[in-house]
């Protein structure tokens, strides 16, 4: 995804002269294309995340429209308050990129695990937030940032992520990848989706028909419009992120009653245990085999939610 | 008709104290030991226009040292940004003048409060106006508590490494942070030292001399020279004996009316 994210910013940055990108001393053998072409708005601000940010807000004020890229926590964590105080409250164009959304690390540990960082940009003012599936929305993503120019957060994942969808999706609500007729929706945001696809399938073969629905777009809420939902009697929510400001709080807050919402996220704690994405899902609870559970319902579900188990 | 910078500097201080005793606001030491400097950057330093104040080619001030937004506000409105009066808004109820300097003010091109975000941002706006051949100079004022801040250093290193030669970082030097001496909190000497061997070039001056203030802030320098750090030797509650060196100052304004005016006959009788 990282890769088709560069690409895409090479193809923008060639309509759009505003774009600069300035990288944490990341994105070897990702970002080189653009700093070749581009060599006049490419940085390399070292591994200093807040002057990196602080010096985007400073290139956007010159008529820049910045793109920050780094590791999940690196680019947003770290220098939280540079984006809340320099970019969003003077509304800036800056686009900050995390590369390795939820868990895409793996084994590298809870360092890198990108897990919280929804919840720590969701609440800042004048903040869009984009949280993109597979190389596809990526795309899509990159483009709607070129032609919107305003403070920004861009999600993304590492490598090898699979497409869920068919064509670009919508930011103005959510975008459904699945269509088999059901009364039951999983809606996700993250490259995660590709485990409620896989549990999708899984499920039609057994009989169950659930619908699948990607949210690209988590914030400013307004924008957002989940009338598509309102028709499914049971919706559960998927993210690689902890419950905390996530996307299940985000949909309960705008939804409002619902008699079957329930939400698949990750568990607070940070794990010290080696493992894939994909076991580590597993291990959360929130891989396809989980998302089939909490279809159908029963123990093995209500076991594996938000306590690490299963 | 033009006025002196010393004069600038000596109404700039009148103007504080009312500012501070009316909404009872704190900082009025850093406001004091800032005053020179703002008023020789704004008195014949700086390229601006005040009837114009997004002109494009305008000289950039970013104070880092937010907490002194008063001093700014005085000095932006005797160089006609605004107008005097609006002073006396100054962290009142409904007023834009926040006691942490705001961008909604005319005058104003960053808010700050929170210290470590000024020299970063300004690094930006030195690197853009490098890569687009603009010839403009941006100016990070800094207090010396605030060089703490771990985001400075990585700014600090990022401005030498990349020679922005446009670029001066101007260090209110006043010996004393929020709860203490400097040299006592975290010493910062030999500060100068500091400075040098992150590249940057260095001169130390009386920061309440306007003279030596003149000579070290108003050069013309390449673009791609090392960044100017002037280390602004300055006085804490400069211009009132019993506000001098004090941290009480760093909170407390003058509160009663004897006070205020005990204060303004000082500063009446200074420069």
């Amino acid at each position: 995804m990282r890769t088709a994210f560069i690409e895409q910013l090479v193809v923008e940055a060639r309509r759009n002269p505003r774009i600069f990108l300035v990288v944490g001393d990341l994105g070897y053998s990702v970002v080189e294309p653009f700093a070749a072409e581009f060599p006049e708005r490419f940085l390399n601000a070292g591994v200093a995340e807040q002057n990196m940010t602080g010096l985007a807000a400073g290139l956007a004020s010159e008529g820049h429209h910045v793109f920050t890229y780094s590791i999940g926590n690196f680019a947003t964590m770290r220098c939280l308050e540079q984006i809340r105080n320099d970019i969003c409250y003077h509304r800036y164009p800056v686009t900050v990129v995390a590369v390795g959304a939820g868990m895409s690390y793996g084994n590298q540990g809870s360092s890198h695990h990108c897990v919280q960082d929804i919840g720590c940009l969701r609440g800042l003012p004048h903040m869009t937030i984009l949280s993109p599936a597979d190389a596809i929305a990526a795309k899509a993503c990159v483009r709607w940032l070129s032609d919107n120019p305003s403070p920004s957060y861009l999600r993304i994942g590492k490598t090898g992520e699979a497409i869920v969808h068919g064509a670009d999706p919508t930011l103005g609500g959510p975008c459904k990848i699945v269509d088999h007729d059901g009364n039951t929706a999983i809606v996700g945001t993250g490259p995660i989706l590709a485990e409620a696809v896989a549990a999708a399938e899984q499920l039609i073969q057994a009989g169950r028909a659930v619908d699948v629905w990607a949210m690209t777009r988590l914030s400013p809420a307004a924008a957002i419009d989940l009338g598509a939902l309102r028709r499914y009697s049971r919706i559960i929510t998927l993210e690689e992120h902890v419950a905390a400001g996530g996307l299940g709080e985000m949909i309960r807050s705008q939804f409002g009653a619902h008699d079957d919402l329930r939400s698949l996220c990750l568990p607070e704690s940070l794990e010290a245990v080696c493992g894939s994405q994909a076991v580590l899902r597993q291990r959360a609870g929130v891989d396809a085999g989980a998302i089939a559970r909490a279809v159908t319902g029963g123990r093995a579900f209500e076991a594996s939610v938000g306590d690490g188990g299963a | 008709m033009q006025i002196s910078t010393e004069e600038l500097a000596k109404r700039a201080r009148c103007h504080v104290a009312r500012m501070v005793h009316r909404a009872n606001a704190s900082h009025i030491g850093g406001c004091f030991s800032l005053a020179d400097i703002l008023a020789v950057l704004y008195g014949g330093v700086l390229d601006f226009r005040p009837a114009e104040p997004a002109w494009s080619d305008r000289d950039w001030v970013i104070l880092s040292k937010g907490h002194t937004a008063a001093v700014l506000y005085a000095v932006l409105a005797e160089s006609h940004y605004f107008p005097v009066a609006e002073l006396e808004q100054y962290g009142l109820d409904g007023s834009p003048l926040l006691t942490h300097v705001s961008h909604g003010v005319p005058g104003v091109d960053f808010s700050t409060g929170s210290l470590g975000h000024g020299l970063p941002v300004a690094c930006g706006k030195a690197l853009a106006a490098r890569r687009s051949g603009r010839t403009w100079r941006t100016f990070a004022l800094l207090s010396d508590g605030e060089l703490d801040e771990g985001s400075n250093w990585e700014a600090i290193l990022f401005a030498g490494h990349h020679r922005l030669g446009r670029l001066t970082a101007v260090i209110d030097n006043n010996k004393i942070q929020s709860f203490g001496a400097v040299s006592e909190v975290l010493d910062l000497h030999p500060l100068a030292d500091k400075f040098r061997a992150f590249r940057w070039d260095v001169t130390e001056v009386d920061g309440h001399d306007h003279g030596e203030l003149r000579v070290a802030l108003g050069g013309r320098r390449p673009a791609d020279a090392p960044p100017l750090a002037v280390i602004a030797h300055t006085v804490k509650g400069k211009g009132v004996d019993f506000m001098e060196h004090q941290l009480k100052y760093h909170y407390s304004a003058p509160r009663s009316a004897e006070d205020l005016q005990e204060v303004l006959r000082q500063l009446a009788g200074a420069g």
